[in-house]
């Protein structure tokens, strides 16, 4: 992705984050929230991971963000009444972040740094022909075929916590039907 | 191109912008919103090291396994939480945090 594409996308990202922190409706806040999102989204698929960039779009800025905007309708919730801010928390919580950003700029410069280099799709060709024709044949080809690798990845190497992520879902959605009915008076 | 520290770097000061908000504002959904933020964060940082240490040519898409399963578990935990809100609200008819202090001595 070239770069001034990614400051960008960034800028985007980083903007919609600040608003959803400092704007005092909560509808205004989940809308930013979806830019915010949108703006990840475009990093994903400058980073090849299109799949997940997708995914990212359609349940993030799509079905989670119609639940908050659902709940938020539901509650009937007014913008804030402008309450007196508590000095001491608000300035802790500020002294958290500040040392948080501090230390990345610290982690930073002690990570190794990479350049961006395009991907070698004939070498992972030649890696993938024992194990799938379709994908070795599209990655000759010139085409990632991310969603075919995401599929081959997922169903062997991770079916088993698949599985059990299936579980999960179907104990949050009894959970929730539980919680949200009405208790008898 | 943009160089692996740009990555790390944008997902950071996501995460802190997170982290501000769950720390700054009392409105229980915004400060659902903003842990959405930091679990994407994190999800950015993932991806970005899953492209920058490749094998034989391809993304490393063991990192993407767990940016699939992170983004699953947040939509579970959403549901879980908006529900919570819901009864909240019916009990208490308010979702500020400072307003809810009856565990407080």
């Amino acid at each position: 992705m070239p770069l001034a594409l990614f400051w960008f996308f960034a800028a985007v990202m980083l903007i919609g984050g600040l608003a959803v922190v400092s704007l005092r409706n909560p509808v205004a806040s989940a809308l930013s929230m979806v830019a915010s999102f949108v703006g990840l989204a475009g990093l994903f698929i400058g980073l090849n991971a299109f799949f997940v960039g997708i995914i990212q779009i359609l349940v993030y800025a799509g079905a989670i963000m119609v639940l908050f905007i659902f709940i938020i309708m539901l509650l009937d919730l007014k913008t804030e009444e402008k309450r007196a801010p508590k000095l001491a928390p608000a300035l802790g919580g500020l002294g958290i972040v500040l040392a948080f950003t501090i230390q990345l700029i610290g982690v930073l410069s002690q990570t190794p740094n990479k350049s961006h280099e395009p991907l070698d799709l004939v070498a992972a060709s030649a890696s993938m022909a024992g194990r799938s024709e379709g994908i070795a044949s599209k990655l000759k080809a010139g085409h990632l075929p991310d969603v075919n690798l995401i599929g081959d990845t997922l169903f062997n190497g991770y079916n088993f916590p698949l599985q059990i992520i299936g579980v999960l879902l179907l104990v949050s959605t009894i959970g929730v039907v539980v919680l949200s009915k009405r208790q008898a008076a | 191109m943009a160089s692996l520290h740009d990555y790390l770097l944008v997902s950071g000061l996501l995460f802190a912008i997170g982290l501000a908000g769950v720390v700054l504002r009392r409105n229980i959904i915004v400060m659902f919103m903003c842990l959405e933020l930091m679990l994407s964060a994190a999800n950015l940082t993932l991806v970005a090291f899953s492209r920058f240490n490749g094998m034989n040519g391809l993304p490393d898409y063991n990192g993407q396994m767990l940016v699939f399963f992170v983004i699953t578990v947040a939509a579970a935990e959403v549901s879980v939480g908006l529900a919570i809100i819901v009864a909240l609200y019916r009990a208490r008819q308010t979702i500020h945090t400072d307003d809810l202090n009856s565990l407080k001595g």
